[in-house]
């Protein structure tokens, strides 16, 4: 591991600014990913500013039944939070399907947010990667690529984006909340995270110094009736070949609204807007939950070993609504 | 670069002067010589490292020691009460539930901050109803909470009635 210094923020203030000076340093939350990323010199920051001890630490409810999460807050106190596990019960199930216990107890709601694709080929320096190493070449692309995207993705690259958390939090339309030097900026999570495009290397709009402090879950009157379903090679402490998230609203037998993402087929969150636009006032049948399904994934370009993916993904999209509409 | 630090491992203070890409793992087996945490993978996916950091697990492979700063560490050498064996530690003998040994050392203390979780109520990815006041942890719930933590040889077959044989007591 490369050599750094090691900062402990005291108030955001000179977190940011401390880190905006330097351009190689890198905030320190709960080092799950950003540590092993420093081992294997896939990440080499000269600089590691702590902000774990930053007052975000709170989960607040709002009056009208909206969440703030602090940045700081982790992964295993959120998802057993009482009003996340009865309001917006896709976020806990997303979050308990992600990682080991071990982990959830030190990643946090920020770090989550921030970790990188698990591509191995972004995981392994000795190979080309235009994340890793902007110009160098996509190894996946023509190597091993059975978990990797089947939407959104670019010539230069085919990563996904291995949040569970980040999945739940896009049906949800939760927002960011950034400090910068420019003050604070509100940033809905759907925007948060990039599509790869030509600069792979950049996996959110974030600037360098940058810091998250909350994210904010807007009321959502059918949050309760919401669901996250992960598929993936083990039963448990895997990352996901295809997830869903889904909360939605039936009435006499159509839907009323719903909520629709989809993780492990995108350089990011894939909030499946077609699908949602195609179901709103349509029947709640398998037959329109397929057919809205079909509709999001006719743009898909899955290559040789993730075209599975495709069907994969139509019928958890179509399994997970329909459980959601049995319910009540 | 070096920096000072001080942390309490099993209830006695400790200061010491690391470099700051030393891990709570590599300052407690290399600087301290409490070996009970093992390195395994060294990449958080494999769990014998676990000890419990404020009371709640954590792979202490992930963690570096200057982030800790004065944190509450415990490790398997903490949890006996004297010559007294932990219920875990009495249940893993009773049961078989190792064959190397070498990941056992996380394996109990990765079970010990489990079953702190399952008392206060928090659910898992198989727990049905997440809204229930109170969590049955029969073996899918064990194996399920158990996971971040792999056993080479496979011991798992004795590892679960060992944990349960705890939970019932």
């Amino acid at each position: 591991m490369n050599p750094f210094r090691y900062e402990r923020a005291t108030d955001p203030h000179s977190a940011i600014t401390t880190l905006t000076a330097s351009p190689h340093g890198a905030y320190l939350g709960g080092g799950t990913n950003l540590v092993d990323l420093m081992k294997l010199g896939v990440a080499t920051p000269d600089l590691l500013v702590d902000v774990a001890r930053l007052p975000y630490d709170r989960i607040v409810v709002r009056p009208d039944g909206g969440v703030n999460i602090g940045a700081a807050v982790k992964n295993s106190d959120l998802a057993a939070h009482r009003t996340i596990r009865t309001h917006y019960p896709v976020l806990s199930q997303a979050l308990l399907s992600g990682a080991s216990g071990q982990l959830r107890n030190l990643a946090s709601t920020g770090g989550n947010l921030l970790q990188r694709t698990r591509c191995l080929y972004f995981q392994d320096v000795t190979k080309p990667c235009n994340k890793r190493e902007p110009g160098s070449g996509c190894s996946a692309r023509e190597g091993y690529h059975r978990n990797l995207a089947i939407l959104g993705a670019s010539e230069a690259c085919i990563a996904t984006h291995p949040s569970d958390m980040a999945v739940a939090l896009a049906a949800l339309d939760a927002t960011v909340h950034v400090q910068g030097t420019g003050g604070e900026r509100v940033i809905p999570l759907v925007d948060f995270h990039r599509l790869p495009g030509d600069a792979p290397q950049r996996d959110t709009v974030l600037q360098h110094g940058d810091l998250i402090t909350s994210v904010e879950i807007p009321a959502c009157p059918f949050g309760a009736r919401s669901a996250y379903r992960k598929v993936r090679d083990r039963a448990s402490y895997a990352f996901a070949l295809v997830s869903v998230a889904a909360a939605l609203d039936v009435m006499d037998g159509s839907v009323r609204d719903i909520r629709l993402a989809l993780g492990g087929v995108a350089h990011k969150p894939w909030r499946a807007t077609r699908a949602e636009a195609a179901l709103r006032g349509a029947p709640a049948t398998a037959e329109s939950f397929g057919r809205a399904a079909d509709e999001e994934l006719a743009h898909a370009q899955p290559l040789a070993q993730n075209a599975f993916k495709v069907t994969l993904a139509r019928n958890v999209i179509v399994r997970t609504l329909l459980d959601l509409a049995e319910v009540r | 670069m070096d920096v000072e630090i001080t942390f309490s491992v099993n209830g006695a203070a400790r200061r010491l002067s690391v470099d700051t890409r030393t891990t709570l793992l590599d300052a407690l087996r290399e600087r301290l010589g409490i070996t009970g945490p093992k390195k395994g993978c060294d990449h958080g996916q494999c769990g014998a490292c676990t000890i419990l950091i404020d009371g709640r697990r954590a792979n202490s492979c992930l963690a570096l020691a200057v982030a800790h700063q004065g944190a509450e560490l415990t490790t398997i050498e903490g949890l006996a009460d004297g010559e007294h064996l932990h219920p875990l530690q009495a249940a893993f003998i009773t049961h078989d539930a190792f064959q190397c040994g070498y990941c056992t050392p996380g394996q109990i203390c990765s079970a010990a901050g489990m079953l702190r979780e399952v008392e206060q109520g928090w659910p898992s990815h198989v727990t049905a109803d997440l809204t229930a006041p109170a969590i049955v942890l029969d073996d899918d719930e064990i194996r399920e909470r158990m996971s971040g933590n792999l056993c080479r040889c496979a011991a798992y077959a004795n590892i679960v009635p060992a944990i349960a044989e705890v939970v019932r007591r």
